[in-house]
Order: C-alpha cells, then sequence, then structure tokens
C-alpha cells in the first residue's frame, strides 16, 4: 500500500508577474520502508515538493493522499494534528530549540501527542541511544556538534512513531564524516524498522544510499529510477 | 513543556529581558511610589481638615448656613450636647456659638467668622490651643480673642492689641464688642486663618443674647469608619436639627479624595500604557528573530493554541519577574518614608497655602498592591496578544524555505 500518492499535483506562485510553475503534474506514488532521494537542480521543486507532501504547503491543483487522506483538502488547524500524528521531520539547519535540551528536544514532540511519562521516558532513551547520543541527553544544541545536532533531529522526527520522515538537505550543513554516520544511522532504521525516508536532496552520498532516486527538470519528473 | 520553554526563553537573551523587567520594575517603583505620596499628601489634607477644622459630623438648626441667623441655634442643643457626651463612639464634642461679621483694629477692619468656643471642649476636637504660636490659649478672663496669624497681619494687631468685633445679635441690633487678643493660632490653611477668630462662648453667647445656647455642635468619632452610619442615626434621632457629615459639610473634600483616587489610577495607567509599549516591542522582536523556530514548532505539530501560549506565557513571566521587584522596592520606600516623613517644604513653595502639609507621610494600603497586579497583569496579557498573533500569522513552511 502506498504510504504517499500524489495525483496530478500542481504549484503555482503568483507573487512575481509571471506566474512561477513550481511543480507541474507530479504523479508519484511511494510505498512503505522507501529509501527514496528527491534529487534536481535548484529551482526544480523538490523542496515544493516535499512541502506539499509534508503538508506544510497545499497544492494549486491535484491531491497528495497520506495512507489514503486527502491531505491538500485539511484546514490548517487539521494539517497541524496530522503532521503531528504523521509526519516527521529533519531540517537542514536541525531546527532544534534552543533552550531545550537534546532529551527535551525528542520529548517535545511526545508531548504534544500527550503521552504518558513512561512511554515518553523510554522511548527518548532508546531513540537517543539509537542516534549514539546516550551521553549527551542534558546537553543543549549549542553544546552539539552540526552532526550530534541532527542526530538528535532525527531522533525527534521518529519520536512521534511517523509513517514516514521527511528530511530535506539533512547533510548540506555536515562535514563528511557526519553526514556519513548520519546516513548510515538512517539507512539502518530504514532497514531494521522499515521506516520511510523520503530525502530532497543535491549530496551525492544520499543519492548513493538511496534505494530510489526521483529527478525533478522544472517542476516535473524527469526519471525515477529504483536501484536493484 | 510550554511553560519550561517560555520560561527559558525569557533568560536566552538576558541583557534584553532584563532591561525590560528593569524599566517595568523601575516604572511600578516610580507609579506606586506616587501613587502613596500622594495617598500621603490627600490623607494628611484631609485628616487635617477634619480633625481641625470640620470634624467627622455637624449640628445645626436645619436653615443656620443659609444667613448665619444668630437666633437660629440648635433646637435643645444642651441635651443634645449631653447626649453626644456620653455616647461610646464620640471621641470628642465641641458646642460652638457662630457669629458672622467684621473684626476692626485701631488701623484695618476684615471679614470674620467668630467662633464662640468652650476652651477645653475645642481643645479635644480640633486642638487649637496647639495651634496658637504666639501667646496662650483662652484663660480665666473675659472677652479674650485667639486670632489667625493672617488675619492679625491684615489688621495689624499684636498679643494685647484690641479687636473690635461687630455683628447683628438675635434680635437684628447691631453689637460690637471689644477683645484683647491673647494668642495668634496658625494652621497649614492660610486662608482657614484669614477668616476665623476664636472667643469663648460664654462671651459671644452674651452679645449675640443667646446664652447658655449653641449654633453649632462639631464632633468626632472614635472610628472614622462609622461616620456615616453615626450620622444616620442622628439625623434620625434629632429630626428637628441638621446632621451633617465631613462630606456633606464639605463637599469638596469629599470631591478632592475622589478625584485623587481617580487621579492616580489614570497616573499608573498611563505608566502602565508606556511600559506595555517597551514589552510588546520586545516579545515582538523575541518572535521576528525566531521565525524559523516557530515555523519549525509548527511544521512538527505544535498548534496555534499552544504556541500562543507559549507567546503568552513568556510574556506573562517577564512581567511577572519585574513586578515584584517593583512593587517591593515601591514597598520598601513608602514604609520607610511613611515612617520618617518626606520633607517636601523646599520642593514646592505654596504648596502650604493651599492647605497641604509640608511633611508629607507616603502610605499605601495593601489593597493598592493587589489592584496594581492586577492592572499588570491585564497589561502583560495585552501586551502579549500582537506579538502571539504575530507569531500565529507566521507559515511553517517559511521554516524549510529558510533552510
Amino acid at each position: 500500500m502506498a504510504v504517499i500518492e500524489t495525483k496530478n499535483v500542481h504549484k503555482t506562485y503568483n507573487h512575481a508577474v509571471v506566474p512561477v510553475h513550481a511543480v507541474v503534474g507530479v504523479d508519484l506514488k511511494i510505498e512503505k520502508g522507501e529509501f527514496t532521494a528527491i534529487v534536481g537542480p535548484s529551482g526544480s521543486g523538490k523542496t515544493t515538493l516535499l512541502n506539499m507532501i509534508g503538508g506544510l504547503d497545499k497544492p494549486t491543483e491535484g491531491s497528495v493522499m497520506v495512507n489514503n487522506v486527502d491531505i491538500s483538502s485539511l484546514s490548517r488547524n487539521e494539517l497541524i494534528d496530522f503532521r503531528l500524528e504523521h509526519i516527521g521531520f529533519v531540517f537542514q539547519a536541525y531546527n532544534l530549540i534552543p533552550v531545550l535540551t537534546a532529551r527535551e528536544n525528542v520529548e517535545f514532540v511526545m508531548l504534544l501527542q500527550k503521552q504518558s511519562k513512561e512511554d515518553r521516558d523510554s522511548r527518548v532513551t532508546a531513540l537517543l541511544e539509537e542516534v549514539g547520543l546516550s551521553d549527551k541527553t542534558d546537553k543543549r544544541p549549542s553544546e552539539l556538534s552540526g552532526g550530534q545536532q541532527q542526530r538528535v533531529a532525527v531522533a525527534r522526527a521518529l519520536a512521534s512513531k511517523p509513517d514516514f520522515v521527511l528530511a530535506d538537505e539533512p547533510t548540506a550543513n555536515l562535514d563528511s564524516k557526519s553526514a556519513e554516520n548520519l546516513l548510515d544511522m538512517m539507512a539502518r532504521l530504514n532497514q531494521d524498522e522499515q521506516m520511510t525516508f523520503i530525502f530532497s536532496t543535491h549530496d551525492q552520498r544520499v543519492i548513493d544510499k538511496a534505494k530510489r532516486v526521483i529527478t525533478l527538470v522544472d517542476g516535473r519528473i524527469d526519471s525515477d529510477i529504483v536501484k536493484e | 513543556m510550554i511553560l519550561l520553554i517560555a520560561w527559558r526563553n525569557v533568560w536566552r537573551n538576558p541583557l534584553r529581558s532584563m532591561l525590560v523587567i528593569t524599566a517595568v520594575a523601575l516604572g511600578l517603583w516610580a507609579g506606586a511610589f506616587v501613587m502613596g505620596y500622594s495617598i500621603g499628601i490627600i490623607n494628611q489634607r484631609l485628616q487635617t481638615a477634619i480633625e481641625k477644622e470640620v470634624s467627622h459630623f455637624q449640628i445645626h438648626h436645619p436653615k443656620f448656613s443659609e444667613d448665619f441667623d444668630p437666633a437660629l441655634v440648635i433646637p435643645q442643643g444642651g441635651v443634645k450636647l449631653g447626649h453626644l457626651r456620653s455616647d461610646s463612639y464620640v471621641k470628642a464634642v465641641s458646642p460652638r456659638v457662630i457669629a458672622v461679621g467684621m473684626a476692626a483694629s485701631a488701623k484695618q477692619s476684615a471679614a470674620a467668622r467668630v467662633f464662640g468656643v468652650m476652651p477645653a471642649r475645642e481643645q479635644s476636637v480640633t486642638g487649637l490651643q496647639d495651634k496658637v504660636v504666639e501667646g496662650e490659649y483662652f484663660n480665666d478672663k473675659k472677652n479674650r480673642i485667639i486670632i489667625g496669624r493672617k488675619l492679625a497681619d491684615k489688621l495689624n494687631v499684636k498679643l494685647r492689641s484690641k479687636v473690635v468685633l461687630t455683628f447683628q445679635n438675635k434680635d437684628k441690633d447691631i453689637v460690637a464688642g471689644a477683645f484683647r487678643v491673647i494668642g495668634i493660632y496658625e494652621t497649614t490653611n492660610p486662608g482657614y486663618d484669614e477668616m476665623n477668630l476664636f472667643v469663648k462662648a460664654l462671651d459671644l453667647g452674651e452679645l449675640l443674647q443667646v446664652p447658655g445656647q449653641f449654633h453649632e455642635i462639631a464632633g468626632l468619632l472614635h472610628d472614622p469608619e462609622l461616620v456615616e452610619p453615626f450620622a444616620d442615626v442622628l439625623k434620625a434621632k434629632y429630626k428637628e436639627s441638621l446632621t451633617e457629615t465631613w462630606r456633606e459639610v464639605s463637599p469638596e473634600l469629599g470631591l478632592m479624595v475622589d478625584s485623587f483616587n481617580q487621579y492616580i489610577y489614570i497616573f499608573m495607567i498611563i505608566i502602565l500604557l508606556a511600559l506595555s509599549f517597551g514589552i510588546v516591542n520586545t516579545m515582538l522582536m523575541a518572535v521576528l528573530e525566531r521565525v524559523r523556530e516557530i515555523g519549525m514548532l509548527m511544521a512538527v505539530g505544535m498548534n496555534r493554541r499552544k504556541l500562543f501560549a507559549m507567546i503568552f506565557f513568556e510574556t506573562i513571566m517577564l512581567v511577572m519577574v519585574a513586578a515584584p521587584v517593583g512593587l517591593l522596592l515601591a514597598f520598601s520606600t513608602i514604609s520607610y518614608f511613611g515612617t520618617q516623613g518626606m520633607d517636601i517644604s523646599g520642593m514646592y513653595s505654596g504648596h502650604e497655602s493651599l492647605g497641604f502639609e509640608t511633611f508629607i507621610y507616603p502610605k499605601l494600603e495593601g489593597i493598592y498592591y493587589l489592584r496594581i497586579m492586577i492592572l499588570v497583569i491585564i497589561t502583560a496579557v495585552l501586551a502579549s496578544i500582537y506579538p502571539a498573533v504575530t507569531a500565529l500569522k507566521l507559515n511553517p513552511v517559511e521554516a524549510i524555505r529558510k533552510i
């Protein structure tokens, strides 16, 4: 069953004098457990497509189905709740809450979900161990390296037990070693827990790790390659 | 967690937060102190006016105050005086004979209101003896007069000078009496000193041909809070007389108190309004420099209600740190000066001529601190709305776009 299905998705921005067609008629199906990279040159529409899949933006035309729910028809408040329950996000700039510790950052999403303290404690401990930061739980983001912050961000994205994780250029701010470690960790989570990851990226290392690579050019799918 | 984030956000930029906290604390300190100072001034003025001039209540013939006709004495004044003297609620009473006429010296003359008093009783109500700054209080001798400093200067009289008082007696005949100045008094109200002079009730009663009768009985109660109900009882009991509270005798005093109470709140509201702009500015800066973070919070599932609450609590906490500091400072200074007093004689010339004391004892009761705190909370709530609404308007997609 497809976790994500887009049907004839268009996104047109009318801010400029001339309308900008960021995404043009994209039809896409992503199954559970995929490790997919959406690639393409700057301005090709990757981030816009990712935003629409993540319920952060709405298509001008067409529909985005997540677990058979047409999220393009949800209200702004419904979308917030939907994202909380179904989607994990990893951002290029980590975007952790600077005043919270690593542990609190991971726990935060679970608190929004009103999970019990026992569940939160055990899952946060397990996730921070999974991302290799058991010894950094009480550190604030400013006390962690970029790679470590991004690992906390991955743990946070997984904390809510989402259906899939959207990662927009997750390695862009990392050095090679940190990027490699992060990707290995994500690949392991994908392998062991069947967690679906969708990347928007330029990074060849991500593309190399991905099992499926979708290339966008001028808002259209140019190629869709599933690796053997 | 929302409260935790809000609290930590307050200290995220310690310098900026401390500036706002300091501004709010100083504003509240200044506002509360000025309130205490104003209340101190007005209370002292009121206390002086009541205890030294008007008294808590007065009894007259119902028509006496229309034209001060000497014939209009209090019906059964002596009996009433006896009742009041034995009333446990009454601290002191003073019966008075009153005449309005002319006071003349060898060189000048002036309009004057003459109070014929029983010296010991008058002392117990208005403390007239304590106000005598030159000469002495009444003794056994007849036709002695105590005159205000201002009137003495105007008539150009000194101790032992002779003053002739001229007025109508009960039968509308013009009568005059020569009085020798035995004392010169001075109050904080020169206007009062210029108009009023005191002789013994016996002397004045004889001149007016109303011996043993009174035109006025002024009284003080042990508990000033009971003035209104006590006056109601007297009004019901002495229907043939007119009983008035200090508010009715001097409505301008009541108006002054009410006006001051309004002014001090308006003053505090203006201070808080000014502070609220500073708070809004700070919180707006805090929101606008966290656009990405707020966008991220919305992206990962923080709903608008919680986001609003976060900014709201952040603002409340910022103000709530400042408010106790400001009010504590105010409490300390008001308590200190409330005991030690503030000498403002060098600051305002003419303050005294308006009837106000020059040594002020600021005073602010607990209820005022509570009201200020409520006003502060309202200010914080209102100040949080604009930054919080600004945060709500942010689009979560910004968080990702800015990557």
